[in-house]
């Protein structure tokens, strides 16, 4: 750096300044593209109906109707979707933290016969996509035994359908919540683990005490992750609820979609209430959002 | 069904272990590691015995049967595949699909890798413009579609106005068959974008800044930069990229379900959506489930000819 002169240096900056201005333009009339979208959702969300049909019509709307949002909520059961959505999502979530921690630990720190089989089965279970399983999921998640008025061998009754029980089980396991806990628990150090049982501690209190205390920033990534997940899930439940009992909001918006679909202001209304929760997620945990995706390359 | 979950703790492995290798930790020490081992992974291992690989199997099972859910599945060997190929709307699902996965996934790769390298510049308002990008892959696929489907409203949408700004004669998006697939393929990118981008700055990460400096001091210009250093080393990141969005282009479902339930003329039909239709809305299981085993092995092979033509291993 230190063969070039000042005259070389500013000649340099001038020759940058063109392309760099306009790479920082696209950048931002891009940013504009990324996030008009959202600002046409929320301006139509408060157009009275009547405002739609002008052609060509006008982004802002002439008169701010807050009544939208009270209509869009009594047009459909949203609190209760909205209930559904929740109850459906922590308790996912909450599960997938525990499994996930469990087993990344085990897999690890801990040795054991066939954990390097296991783990490649875990890797492969990532490889199949749900599509592919969703019908015998769905007489799997009916024939749950015991459950929904069925027997022993899950005949008679429906099983999971309509409940939260088969909203959730099916993805509980994650290859993706594993593998993400493995690589965390892997870059600790052993001595963690000898001084703890130099002092007689036992492996779950190991486990319980030493690591997972430490391990609160990679669980709150995958928290996340699974949150958003499940919140958005809309194929698996679209397949096991069959009525409104546990039925979650992203199902209760596309319902709403085909039987009233003209009703702009209603769905521009609605869909803000059902991501205003994930966009509020993001913005305060987004550096858990950017350090999971750089910690695994996965999302 | 049997789960790889065993008993393992006196198994022979443990014991030849034990004495061997970890002889000093004393073998009642390893055989209790063992044991929790196999308990803390048991919970996971079940679940998805019962969710995973069973499923797996039984597709292939069910896809050799007629089967709907209330009556009993009959054998029908190899018909539902022989139909299958005989199908139009199979034939034009899978073209649809492959038409979506094409046209989508060199945008999320071009795209995601140009913007990660101007967001890995020193910019002003850098962590905002990241977050703007990122912001669409947020919410649900359910809410993205909606959004759009507004937007696309030849009537009443933002696009058309749009147009009519610049001159220019309004559109039926969704409504016209040669527009429709593209119109639901720009919606995917604008939503997946963000997270290929993410991906990649993570990957230019982790790139160690000697390589640049050692290029500075032999006068390398940017796009000697970019050619002898950033893109070799960037390549499994790109391989990555590419594979995992054409495994989730390949189940597109719920934009074109929302948007268009398929239509125009099935001009957006997906196989994804074929399966679903088969299966829970004319309960044909069997056929259905041949639908996905077909999916698999395109998918598969996708997989595999990405693995032959792109993948290299990078040599220093």
């Amino acid at each position: 750096m230190a063969a070039l002169t000042l005259p070389a240096l500013r000649r340099r900056r001038l020759v940058w300044a063109l392309p760099a201005t306009l790479a920082y333009l696209a950048l931002l009339l891009g940013a504009v593209v990324a996030l008009a979208p959202f600002l046409w959702m929320l301006l139509a969300s408060f157009k009275p109906i009547t405002e739609f049909a002008q052609y060509p019509n006008d982004l802002l709307p002439h008169v701010w109707r807050w009544g939208n949002y009270a209509d869009a909520m009594q047009s459909f059961p949203f609190a209760a979707d909205f209930l559904h959505s929740l109850i459906m999502s922590v308790s996912q979530t909450v599960a997938t933290v525990i499994v996930s921690a469990l087993a990344g630990y085990s897999f690890a720190r801990l040795r054991f016969p066939f954990r390097r089989a296991c783990f490649i089965f875990v890797l492969a279970t990532m490889m199949i996509p749900f599509q592919i399983t969703m019908v015998p999921l769905f007489i799997i998640v009916r024939a749950a035994p015991l459950a929904g008025g069925n027997d022993l061998f899950g005949h008679g009754g429906t099983g999971w359908l309509n409940t939260y029980a088969g909203l959730v089980a099916p993805w509980i396991a994650s290859g993706f919540g594993i593998f993400l806990c493995r690589q965390f628990f892997q870059t600790l150090p052993k001595e963690l683990e000898d001084a703890a049982r130099l002092d007689g501690a036992g492996e779950a209190g190991i486990f319980w005490r030493v690591f997972l205390p430490l391990a609160g920033p990679v669980l709150a990534v995958l928290g996340i992750f699974t949150f958003q997940g499940a919140w958005n899930s809309f194929v698996w439940p679209l397949i096991v609820t069959t009525n409104n009992k546990v039925q979650p909001l992203q199902l209760g918006l596309a319902a709403f979609n085909q039987e009233y679909g003209s009703r702009f202001d209603l769905l521009m209304a609605g869909t803000v209430v059902a991501s205003v929760p994930l966009i509020v997620g993001f913005l305060a945990a987004q550096r858990y959002f950017v350090r999971g995706i750089a910690l695994t390359g996965l999302r | 069904m049997a789960a790889p979950v065993h008993k393992g703790a006196t198994s022979p492995l443990v014991r030849a272990r034990a004495s061997g290798r970890h002889a000093v930790r004393g073998a009642g020490l390893a055989r209790r590691e063992a044991t929790w081992g196999l308990i803390f992974i048991a919970p996971a291992m079940l679940l998805f015995a019962a969710f995973s690989l069973y499923p797996v199997l039984w597709t292939l099972g069910i896809s050799l049967t007629y089967y709907s859910i209330a009556v009993a599945p009959k054998w029908a060997a190899l018909d539902n595949y022989r139909v299958l190929l005989r199908d139009p709307l199979f034939w034009k699902a899978l073209r649809n699909t492959v038409v979506f996965v094409v046209g989508t996934v060199p945008a999320h790769i071009v795209l995601g890798l140009g913007l990660a390298l101007l967001l890995n510049l020193p910019l002003r308002g850098r962590a905002l413009l990241r977050s703007s990008y990122y912001l669409p892959g947020v919410v649900s696929a359910v809410a993205a579609s909606l959004i759009w489907l507004s937007i696309y409203n030849p009537q009443a949408g933002l696009l058309n106005d749009v147009l009519g700004w610049f001159h220019l004669p309004p559109q039926l998006w969704l409504q016209d068959p040669d527009q429709a697939m593209p119109a639901i393929m720009a919606l995917s990118v604008w939503q997946g974008l963000g997270g290929a981008m993410l991906i990649f700055l993570a990957g230019l990460q982790g790139i160690p800044q000697l390589y640049y400096d050692a290029a500075a001091i032999d006068g390398a210009n940017g796009w000697a930069r970019f050619r002898h250093i950033t893109w070799p080393l960037l390549f499994p990141t790109t391989f990555f990229v590419l594979v995992t969005s054409c495994i989730g282009a390949f189940q597109v479902f719920q934009q074109p379900w929302i948007m268009t339930q398929g239509g125009p003329l099935n001009r957006t039909l997906t196989l994804v959506m074929s399966i679903y239709l088969n299966g829970f809305q004319y309960g044909r299981m069997g056929y259905a489930s041949a639908l996905a085993v077909v999916l698999f092995v395109v998918i598969l092979g996708f997989s595999l000819v990405n693995l032959r033509l792109f993948n290299r291993d990078v040599e220093y």
